[in-house]
This record gives C-alpha cells, sequence and structure tokens, in this order.
C-alpha cells in the first residue's frame, strides 16, 4: 500500500468525500424538512430575521395527512406499484427465456437477433411516445394500465435479456449436459437446473427493472388521463399542483413517500442491485 | 431490424400450431419441438421478438409516417414529404432547443465523468461505514427522477430558495440569484441537477472497473517513483477506459434524450428558452396536438442517437475480435 501522510488523507480523502456525502443526500434532507415543516415556516421571506431554515422547531405531519386524506396519493403508490411488479414480471419471463435461447442455442440469424435486442435497449422512450400514444389509443388501451404494463418492457426486455444472456454464459455447460445424460430434456434441463442457478442474475435483473419502471415517467404522462389512474411520479406532476400555486409541503411529503417503496426495495438488495447496475453496461 | 422479427414470429405460430394437437400426439409433437435445437430457439424469443416489434418497431416506422405527414389529433392526414422538418428547423425555438440539448449533453456528460471518476477512486479505498456510503450515493439514481427534480426546484425557488439564503448569509451575495427565472441560470440549474443525479451512475460502474484492477501494478508504479496523478493517468486510466466508454455512451443516449428533468424544472421556460428536443416535441406533439410535426422534432435525435450507437457497436465488435 502507498503510505501517505496523515493531514494529506484528510485534505484529499476525507474532506471530498464528505462534501460528496452532503451534496448527495442535502437535497434529499431538504424534501424531509420541507414536509415536516408547518406552513407559517414554510412561506417566510428569505431575509426574514431569526430564520432557522435548517431545521424546524415545530414538527407537524399536517402536510402528510392532507396527501393520504385529501388527494389520490395512496392509490398512485398502488397503481405504480402494481404497474412496476407486473411489467418487471412480463421482462423477466421473456428476458429469462429469450437470453438462454441467445447464449445456449444455436439458431440462425442469433447474432443478429442479439445486436437488434442490444440496440433496442438503446432506443429512449422520448424518440417513441409520440407514434406510440397513437398506437395504443387504436389498440383502446389509452387509460388503462395495461398501456404502461405493455410498453415499459420495451426498455425492461433488452436489459433483462442482456443481463441474463451473460449469467447464463458464465454457467458451464457440462452442468446441463449432465442432465441430458440422465434422461431431461433440453427445456426440462433449462428449467429445473440452469433457472435454479441463476437466481441472484434474476434478483439483480429484477430489483434493477422494478426501480426503472418505478421511475419511468413520460409514457405514463402521456398514456394516463384520469388522477385515480396515475402513477406517482405523474400525479405529483399534475394533480398537487392547483393552478400556479405550488402547495410544497404537500409535494415534498409526496416526494418522499413516493420515494420511500424504491428506496427500501433497494435497501434490502443493494448488492444485487449494484451487480445490475455495473452488468447492465457490460457487453 | 426488421427481416429477423418478420422471420422470428413466423417461426414461433409453428410452435404455437404443433400445441393444439390431439393429446396423445400433441404432447410428443411438442416435445419434439421442445428438442429442436431452432424450433425452441423461436419458441423461447417469440414473446420477446412479439413486444419488442410491436411496442418499438412498430411505432418507429409510425414515427417516420406521422413525421411525413399532418396528422394532428382527430384528423387522419396526408403525405406532406420532408415539409415537418423543414419547418421545424426554420423554427427558432426549435433551434434553441437543439443547441440547449447539445450544451446540455456536453457539459452535464463531463461532469458525470470528472465527479463519477474522483467519487469512484475515493471510494475504492478502504475506511470505516464505506458499504453504507457507497449505497447512500446511488441515492439519486435510484428516487424516481421528477420527484428529486421537484426537491431541486425548491432549493431554487424565486422566493424561498434556502441557497439564496445560505449565500446571503454567509456574504458571498448581497441580491437573490436568478436560478430559473434567466434562460441561462436555468440552463446551468438543469445541468447541476443532471450531474448530481447521473453522476453514481459513473462512480459505481468505474468503480466496479478500478476493483479488477491488480494493485501489484500500482505498487510497481509507486516503487518507480511516480506520484499519485501520474499512477492515475498511466495505470488506472488506460486500463479504465473501456468500461468508461460505454458508461459514457450510455449516458450521452440518456441525456441527449432527457425529458422530465426539464419538463419538471422549467417546463422550457422561461420564454421557451431552456427546451430541449424532447420536451418541445412534448410541446407540440401531446401539448397542441400536432402529431405529425410533433414526431419529426423527437425524430431529430435519431441522426445522434444513431451514431453514439454505430460507435458503441463497433467497438464492442472490435473488443470480440480482439
Amino acid at each position: 500500500m502507498v503510505i501517505e501522510r496523515r493531514w494529506k488523507t484528510w485534505v484529499f480523502f476525507y474532506l471530498p468525500l464528505t462534501l460528496f456525502v452532503i451534496g448527495t443526500l442535502f437535497p434529499f434532507y431538504w424534501m424531509f424538512i420541507t414536509a415536516i415543516r408547518p406552513d407559517a415556516e414554510l412561506y417566510r421571506s428569505w431575509r426574514a430575521v431569526n430564520n432557522a431554515p435548517f431545521w424546524t422547531l415545530q414538527p407537524t405531519l399536517a402536510h402528510v395527512n392532507d396527501l393520504l386524506a385529501k388527494t389520490t396519493f395512496p392509490r398512485w403508490l398502488w397503481n405504480t406499484f402494481f404497474i412496476a411488479v407486473v411489467s418487471t414480471g412480463i421482462s423477466l419471463f421473456c428476458g429469462l427465456l429469450g437470453g438462454y435461447a441467445l447464449a445456449r442455442l444455436r439458431f440462425p440469424m442469433a447474432g443478429m437477433l442479439g445486436t437488434s435486442i442490444f440496440v433496442t435497449y438503446l432506443v429512449p422512450p422520448t424518440l417513441l411516445f409520440i407514434p406510440l400514444a397513437d398506437i395504443i389509443r387504436s389498440f383502446q388501451l389509452g387509460n388503462t394500465p395495461w398501456a404502461l404494463i405493455l410498453t415499459y418492457p420495451t426498455f425492461l426486455i433488452p436489459f433483462c435479456t442482456w443481463l441474463l444472456m451473460g449469467y447464463f454464459k458464465t454457467i458451464p455447460r457440462e452442468l446441463e449436459e449432465c442432465a441430458r445424460i440422465d434422461g431431461a430434456t433440453r427445456f426440462g434441463a433449462m428449467v429445473r437446473i440452469i433457472f435454479p442457478i441463476a437466481v441472484p442474475g434474476i434478483l439483480s435483473a429484477g430489483i434493477f427493472a422494478f426501480t426503472l419502471s418505478w421511475n419511468e415517467f413520460i409514457y405514463a404522462l402521456v398514456f394516463l388521463s384520469s388522477p385515480e389512474r396515475k402513477t406517482v411520479p405523474v400525479g405529483v406532476v399534475s394533480e398537487l399542483i392547483r393552478g400556479d400555486i405550488y402547495f410544497w409541503g404537500q409535494l415534498m411529503a409526496g416526494a418522499l413517500l413516493g420515494s420511500v417503496p424504491v428506496a427500501l426495495v433497494y435497501s434490502f438488495f443493494v448488492e444485487y442491485y449494484v451487480t445490475g447496475l455495473t452488468g447492465s453496461v457490460k457487453g | 431490424m426488421k427481416t429477423p422479427l418478420a422471420g422470428g414470429a413466423g417461426s414461433a405460430t409453428g410452435v404455437q400450431v404443433a400445441l393444439p394437437r390431439s393429446r396423445a400426439s400433441g404432447r410428443s409433437g411438442l416435445a419434439r419441438a421442445l428438442e429442436h435445437e431452432q424450433l425452441l430457439a423461436a419458441g423461447l424469443l417469440a414473446p420477446t421478438i412479439i413486444l419488442l416489434g410491436l411496442f418499438i418497431a412498430y411505432p418507429f416506422v409510425m414515427g417516420v409516417w406521422l413525421s411525413l405527414s399532418d396528422t394532428s389529433v382527430g384528423n387522419p392526414g396526408r403525405f406532406v414529404g420532408l415539409q415537418n422538418f423543414v419547418k421545424a428547423w426554420q423554427d427558432s425555438i426549435f433551434r434553441t432547443a437543439f443547441g440547449n440539448t447539445v450544451f446540455y449533453t456536453f457539459w452535464a456528460t463531463l461532469f458525470k465523468l470528472a465527479l463519477g471518476m474522483w467519487l469512484a477512486l475515493l471510494l475504492n479505498r478502504h475506511f470505516r461505514g464505506k458499504r453504507l456510503v457507497r449505497a447512500s450515493m446511488l441515492l439519486p439514481f435510484i428516487i424516481p427522477t421528477v420527484l428529486s427534480t421537484f426537491a431541486w426546484r425548491w432549493m431554487f425557488d424565486p422566493t424561498f430558495s434556502v441557497l439564496n439564503w445560505t449565500l446571503y448569509k454567509t456574504g458571498f451575495i448581497v441580491t437573490k440569484l436568478p436560478f430559473l427565472s434567466d434562460g441561462t441560470w436555468a440552463m446551468w440549474c438543469a445541468i447541476v441537477i443532471n450531474t448530481w443525479r447521473g453522476m453514481p451512475f459513473f462512480a459505481i460502474t468505474l468503480l466496479a472497473g478500478l476493483q479488477t484492477i491488480n494493485p501489484d501494478l500500482h505498487e510497481a508504479a509507486s516503487l518507480d517513483g511516480a506520484n499519485a496523478w501520474r499512477r492515475f493517468w498511466h495505470v488506472t486510466w488506460p486500463l479504465l477506459k473501456p468500461v468508461t466508454l460505454v458508461v459514457v455512451v450510455f449516458s450521452v443516449i440518456q441525456t441527449f434524450s432527457d425529458f422530465q428533468l426539464i419538463y419538471v424544472l422549467t417546463g422550457g421556460g422561461p420564454a421557451n428558452s431552456t427546451h430541449l428536443v424532447a420536451t418541445y416535441a412534448y410541446q407540440i406533439g401531446v401539448a397542441t396536438g400536432l402529431l405529425g410535426e410533433g414526431a419529426a422534432i423527437s425524430l431529430f435525435m435519431l441522426p445522434v442517437l444513431l451514431i453514439v450507437v454505430w460507435a458503441q457497436l463497433r467497438y464492442l465488435r472490435r473488443l470480440e475480435g480482439a
């Protein structure tokens, strides 16, 4: 290990790291403080004397209560959760089967299919949302959760397929061959031998896909119109701002509560998430 | 891209035809199909191909058609050639939006790379609470962009900005900074937020790359008298280049096609000065209902994305060849 002087460690290591931590976390702290601050304190001029903006002396749950009781926020949470879980499930199913085929089976145009799936991975939703809105309308899916459940897989499947394909390639072929010698069918060997080994990969892909669908915004904004059908990001943007008035306490309470589920899922599976994240960019 | 889709879907129906036969012969037929390598591959890939074909390939073709027509909501539209593209190019707001998009992508990617690399190097050391710090560093990337952008917007609020308050109390400014009320300021604010959100992605992927570098190399370099900067430049950076390139490509695509950040932060304002291509396409295509023109505007992103994707694929081929 390279030996360093003490002051150097502080200046070049602890100081920058502390700044990174503060910079990263301050917006979340600010979200939290705003959510529990009474209105009288929120809207005080920035030059007012005796203003202590970094904390509050009268924390209140009024904003949270209003949000849960007077708006359709709980409904949005449920919608987001339901859509994220179902579209993640569909994508994992497709990604497992497709990834296995691309990693293990020989068939014509395998390379080309792999490349096309990789290219669709790089197609951003903002390129397609206008024609897609038209298609959703003509399929009579507008303003239903299915509009999102069927379109989210378009950016989740390529990712899942890519990640799981990489995972399958690391599993030795011999395992499968042994099972086949013992009389298992090709399909049986895939389902009973390979898929169970791939569980960590499946978990990584699933966690990452879940956070991606929780985060999705433009499709949800364009395809859904009635307030009770919306997802959290769209609901917060379009329903919590009445006219031109921003109720910041309630907005921040919404932002905070809307982030909690996805942050919880993340905190339980950090390592899997990181594997998914780093795997998502590996060729 | 069309040919494999059609071919795959065709052979997929072959499998489905085999399904509904009479019970006894049907089972063996299905079993035979599952043993056949190519039929099994077609069957396994069918769901993926159907979904991607229906919701990526078809909308893409449809988008090209829309962009060549004067379709609007409730009006089927007729073919107008390249009129929408010409109109967009002559539109000064569109030109501003395109310029903004390039500016935003360039600076945000540069900052994300520089800060992400720095953070990755810091996190590559051993210290107490490393796992916790690393986990919390990823938070901006996990939390929905729309929600965290609201927090930033509140921090940049014209009347109640906490940043203005802090700078004023510490004596750095005497009057409020026009965070979101001035076009140039607002663009830089958007770049700051995008950097804040995207930096962890860079840091964590680069950290994964750093951890594969053998520490003996650093040891050897420092024995040869290389200082920290030279060790980074001559040892770490060349080994990290492949993963860096891939991360940059991903980031460029996402930043170039960004929508939600600007939509929430400024909505394209003040006076249409902060529009990106995607937000302007939304304004014309969805808010105004001119589907043809909106589709044309969003297709302006395509050439840039194609170049980036092409570079990426070429690079991947070269890696496989090596």
